[in-house]
């Protein structure tokens, strides 16, 4: 591998890398918010109080930086190999239904996050562009 | 709005959200520095692109229904229940994105959409 290659790798690597983190962070703070916070109804002003809790506006920021990191990541990385590598996100955010929510996760899941894992890691040794 | 009601509008704009979002941004050019301190400008570069807009026109779709989704079901349901759109984002990034699908990339494709599918059992 050239060492443009390789830089382009660790580049993509790290970028996925907070994509996933901001992503998963903000569903579980907007997850926490919905839960415990006010009840959302039809009503516009229940998602306007929604969106002005903390939990929900600490999840929504950090959601803006899932957005603007994706995009950076897609202006040099193909779409079909973004979307494998950043799905290693449903593996934490099962991890935290289960741990920090309560949720209960079945071994069916387990065994679907194992399946992504393998997908994630497949797709993540392709190269990231293939397009010019 | 039932919940699998709310997971076809949520897959839907997402797909058409990512690939616009996907093919402006091959068109805008590489973005190389992400520093916080440049995302103003990179931010006001991008609202000038009106496809741009419209992917986040769909994104914000998409949100707005999950927000609704998980107010009715469990994180741990509503996450990987929306990404039903794995394979056929991946299809249309072959052939509306010209991109090239190795069949490597297509097994990654499928495990995780089988994986997803798994999660929402």
């Amino acid at each position: 591998m050239d060492s443009g290659a390789a830089r382009l790798r660790v580049k993509t690597l790290a970028a996925s890398l907070v994509v996933v983190l901001a992503n998963v962070s903000g569903n579980f703070l907007m997850g926490w918010g919905l839960k415990h916070g006010a009840p959302l109804s039809a009503s516009p002003l229940s998602y306007l109080r929604v969106l002005f809790d903390p939990f929900v506006a600490g999840g929504i920021a950090l959601l803006v930086l899932w957005l603007l990191s994706r995009m950076a990541l897609l202006s040099w990385a193909d779409l079909s190999f973004v979307l494998p590598v950043t799905a290693s996100g449903y593996v934490l955010n099962a991890a935290l239904g289960y741990l920090m929510l309560g949720e209960y996760v079945s071994p069916l899941r387990w065994a679907g996050t194992v399946l992504i894992v393998l997908g994630t890691m497949l797709v993540g040794v392709t190269s990231p562009r293939t397009t010019s | 709005m039932s919940p699998w009601l709310l997971v076809g509008v949520i897959v839907v704009s997402t797909t058409i959200g990512d690939l616009l979002q996907s093919r402006e941004m091959k068109r805008h050019g590489e973005i190389h520095n992400l520093h916080p301190s440049r995302w103003g400008g990179i931010v006001a570069g991008l609202a000038r692109r009106r496809n741009l807009i419209l992917a986040v026109f769909f994104m914000a779709v998409s949100f707005f229904a999950f927000l609704t989704l998980l107010s009715k079901t469990d994180l741990s349901f509503a996450v990987p229940a929306t990404a039903a759109s794995y394979v056929v984002e991946t299809a249309l990034a072959k052939y509306v994105l010209k991109e090239r699908v190795s069949p490597q990339r297509w097994l990654g494709a499928w495990l995780v959409a089988a994986g997803v599918a798994l999660l929402a059992l």
